[in-house]
């Protein structure tokens, strides 16, 4: 508080490590304050420990072994298809590991090992007790859908669809809005004024018809849907970036910097653009939340991936049509809602350790 | 309340202490510690400190405005009002005092107004709240308040905003809502601040006939010296949350006994600029510089005139000298610098050191950016936030490929922070953890590592605390007889400005009213705007403009 020591006097020197990264102390503070969030930083381990679970589906939900010793061979089925042959069957065809037939002949020399669920998403278990969709059993823990497919085995699978599905659009629509937003932003004037009526009539198109329509002219599969969706959902982000840019490209520092002769480019992203990931980053989640849910509606209605793909929307969608076997609307209504609220929470804890008004006690 | 007033004084605070409670790991402040003081009523005591000594907290503990849970008072404090203890006194009785007997008037006017209410509106409440007057008479009252106040044109007004008024009416209303219910006590917290010179002298002058004819205790709290000598009987110089010295303020003038009141004292710049080639060449010369931002309306968006932010200036700076140009808010300043280094489109001719630069585009001013730099006025806003203090140095060196090699760009950035005085480490640390004096070093540093020739300072001591200022004012001289650097220095602080530059121009409303040697436009100023100015900036005088 005095001021005569000026020069000497610093803060107490940090050196903040993260993953053996040195970060700034307010990345460090923003940290901190996120882990202090319990239950965003509970739900973002969970989220991510089902999402990385989910992520090795074929080794957990398979119709086929993880591993099989026959004859003193090691073979790995999950990564290559092996002929019947090989096992000393008939068929020049791939090996169908569920049939009894091939079972006994590799039991005879060897043995497999099975993932937890013996079943695809696509796998049809032809041995049910009652007709489909067949309840819960043994075999079966969350039953079956109206095909005979094991529902646990298409939720693993279906999950995994939605979270990376909604991860690449998340991602390619922030870059996309980002990059929009930036230049609107940061170079005003006539381009802001162009991009804005632009973006003003695109918004207007009917997206869900324009998917509708599509889907009658081609099968839509999961990059095809995420390009259509992709050129209508970067917007969400460009209001936001264009307004930090438009704040922030009259600051001092900005000026500052025009002074020295740093280049548009160099400003735009070293000076300007790191005030604008704030706002961007605290949107992230509740994109990635927007994005799941529209896969999962078209899915619902018929629009969505193609048919057989696993996916929630189409487990509620049975669920809607045979009410008689709740246990399909009940797992997909649960899965959805933990899902999405573990995402909701995340968010509003990262948006809580971004905001720097947000006083902690 | 008449009782006790005969033996004690109107306000009677005893070694009163605040706490505030710290959080996670970081310990409690101790933001002031057994501060002990009295006033009278139609006496005024100033409370001096710099930014963080505690003057506010002292002042927000009298209405118990703190945010108590947080703050806290220690078990030994005590603040009596006509008596009362008001210390961990009930909500009730502290409703009775806040804005009914002791009124407060802040430091900015925008932000204390309420931006949504009229001027009726925001006065007649206190009115409405404490004496329960009718509708009716709250408006007669209102009005007789700004007119007590002297806004202009009161009664066509009451229907305002806020924004429809300047910076000194604003602050006007904020009195007269101090004065509604005749408080016996006005704390004034820095009432002039955010305010130009000459305004501010008229508001001072308000503030001294109201106190005088209601018999009001003042407390005005201030780090200007100038308003405490003019306004204050008597004087508590405030520093780490202590008083230090204390007592009528003649006498500390004349004869400061502590330390840190002698230095702050001695912060006043009182030296002259340096000694310099007045018949050196010409730097920089503008001619006939305009920059004028249209004003459109209607549906084509026709231009139906200018705002003239700088209106035909001609200038010229020579080398090693400075420049300084004065001017209140709002008179073309900043925009006039910024038009010299071309940071915003202007029309007319400027020379730098022969060359034009009006035609060139940006990628031929580049080489010339590097002779030419700013330093802005706020050391907050001017320094990239999430760059380490290396980053920011080395940004002009890297656009100017000033360094061949790493450890040569390291070795011009270490000399840069040394030559503002600070040390190597510094580098590797973010602006937030510096001080408002060292963010300004290390702005400066940011423009010196190019080796410019010109700089312009935008008010560079304006944010800054009066012992820093007087150190930066220090540092710049300094550089400027070292590198021979000429200098555009603008400010509104008339006395900075005496102690820097060798010539001056006097602006208003985007044109020079006055311009020529500092000595000659402040001993003997030719424009009535000029004389205004000065009169109001050195001896706080209200002279009608």
């Amino acid at each position: 508080m005095t001021a005569s020591s000026e020069p000497a006097r610093y803060a107490v020197p940090t050196a903040a490590r993260l993953l053996g990264h040195k970060i700034t102390p307010l990345t460090r503070r923003r940290l901190n304050s996120f882990r202090r969030n319990r239950r965003g930083f509970w739900s973002l381990w969970i989220f991510l420990a089902i999402f990385i679970v989910t992520l090795f589906a074929e080794f957990i939900a398979n119709d086929r072994p993880i591993l099989v010793r026959f004859n003193g061979a090691w073979y790995f089925p999950v990564f290559a298809d092996y002929p019947e042959t090989t096992f000393g069957g008939e068929f020049p065809t791939a090996a169908d590991y569920r049939d009894p037939a091939v079972k006994t002949l590799v039991a005879a020399k060897g043995w497999m090992l099975w993932p937890p669920i013996p079943f695809r998403y696509s796998t049809i278990n032809y041995d049910l007790p009652s007709p489909a969709p067949s309840p819960p059993s043994q075999v079966n823990w969350f039953g079956t859908d109206d095909q005979g497919r094991d529902v646990l085995a298409r939720l693993i699978y279906g999950f995994r669809v939605s979270v990376l599905f909604g991860l690449l659009l998340t991602g390619l629509s922030s870059i996309v809005g980002v990059a929009a937003g930036a230049v609107q932003g940061y170079f005003g004037g006539l381009i802001d004024l162009g991009f804005q009526r632009f973006m003003e009539i695109w918004a207007g198109l009917p997206v869900l018809y324009l998917l509708i329509i599509m889907a009658s002219f081609i099968e839509p599969n999961f990059w095809w849907l995420l390009g259509l969706m992709l050129l209508f959902s970067w917007m969400s982000l460009v209001d936001v970036v264009r307004a930090e840019f438009l704040r922030a490209r009259n600051f001092d520092y900005v000026r500052a910097a025009r002074a020295l002769g740093v280049s548009d480019r160099v400003i735009i992203l070293r000076h300007v653009l790191p005030n604008a990931t704030v706002a961007t980053i605290t949107f992230l989640p509740f994109i990635l939340n927007g994005s799941i849910t529209t896969l999962t509606s078209l899915d619902f209605l018929g629009f969505g991936l193609p048919p057989g793909s696993p996916s929630l929307g189409e487990l509620l969608a049975q669920g809607k049509a045979n009410l008689q076997a709740p246990w399909l609307g009940l797992t997909a209504f649960f899965v959805l809602a933990s899902m999405l609220s573990l995402l909701i929470f995340v968010g509003e804890a990262v948006r809580d350790a971004f905001d720097p008004r947000k006083v902690v006690l | 309340m008449t009782s006790g007033k005969a033996v004690t004084s109107l306000l009677e605070i005893r070694n009163l202490g605040v706490t505030f409670v710290g959080r996670g790991e970081t310990p409690p402040v101790e933001a002031v510690r057994g501060v002990s003081f009295s006033l009278d009523r139609g006496g005024t005591l100033a409370l001096v400190g710099e930014s963080g000594s505690g003057k506010t907290v002292t002042a927000l503990s009298i209405l118990q405005l703190l945010p108590y849970p947080i703050a806290a008072h220690s078990a030994v404090s005590s603040i009596r009002f006509a008596g009362e203890q008001l210390v961990g006194a009930a909500p009730e009785q502290l409703r009775q005092v806040r804005g009914n007997r002791i009124a407060m008037v802040f430091q900015e006017p925008m932000t204390s107004l309420n931006p949504l209410h009229t001027l009726e509106q925001q006065i007649s409440e206190t009115l409405l709240v404490h004496k329960h007057m009718a509708p009716a008479a709250a408006r007669v009252r209102t009005l007789e308040l700004l007119r007590l106040v002297n806004l202009p044109d009161a009664e066509s007004r009451l229907g305002a905003y806020p924004h429809q008024l300047s910076g000194g009416q604003r602050q006007r209303v904020m009195i007269a809502m101090a004065i509604a219910n005749e408080p016996d006590m006005l704390i004034a917290d820095e009432p002039t601040t955010a305010l130009d010179v000459t305004i501010q002298a008229h508001i001072l002058q308000l503030l001294k006939d109201l106190r005088d004819r209601f018999s009001m205790a003042l407390l005005l709290i201030t780090h200007d010296l100038t308003i405490v000598r003019k306004m204050a009987d008597d004087v508590c110089i405030m520093t780490a949350g202590e008083i230090v010295e204390a007592g009528p303020t003649a006498d500390i003038f004349a004869r400061p006994r502590h330390p840190y009141t002698q230095r702050l004292l001695a912060a006043e710049p009182k030296s002259r600029p340096p000694a310099a080639n007045l018949a050196a060449p010409d730097l920089v010369r503008a001619d006939d510089l305009r920059v004028w931002f249209p004003i459109r309306s209607g549906v084509l968006r026709r231009v139906r005139g200018h705002v003239k932010a700088v209106d035909g200036v001609s200038l010229a700076v020579r080398t090693g000298t400075t420049l300084g140009v004065v001017g209140e808010s709002g008179s073309g300043k900043t925009t006039l610098g910024l038009a010299l280094l071309r940071l915003t489109e202007a029309e007319g001719e400027i020379r730098f050191a022969g060359q034009d630069l009006a035609g060139l585009g940006q990628r031929q001013l580049r080489p010339l950016r590097r002779e030419m730099q700013v330093v802005f006025q706020d050391p907050f806003s001017s320094l990239s936030p999430r760059l380490s203090v290396a980053q920011i140095v080395e940004e002009g060196l890297k656009v100017h490929r000033l360094a061949a090699t790493a450890a040569e760009r390291r070795r011009l950035i270490e000399t840069a922070l040394a030559e503002v005085g600070l040390d190597a480490q510094a580098a590797e640390r973010y602006p937030h953890e510096f001080s408002g004096g060292q963010r300004q070093r290390i702005a400066i540093a940011r423009a010196l590592v190019l080796k410019p020739r010109f700089v312009v300072l935008d008010e560079p001591t304006s944010a800054l605390d009066m012992s820093v200022q007087a150190q930066i004012v220090e540092l710049l001289r300094e550089l400027q007889s070292r590198h021979g650097l000429a200098y555009l220095f603008i400010s509104h602080d008339l006395r900075v400005v005496r102690a820097l530059a060798h010539a001056i121009l006097v602006m208003k409303d985007g044109r020079i009213v006055e311009a020529g040697s500092t000595e000659r436009v402040m001993t003997s100023p030719k424009h009535p705007y000029t004389r205004a100015l000065m009169a109001a900036a050195f001896d706080l005088a209200a002279v009608p403009t």
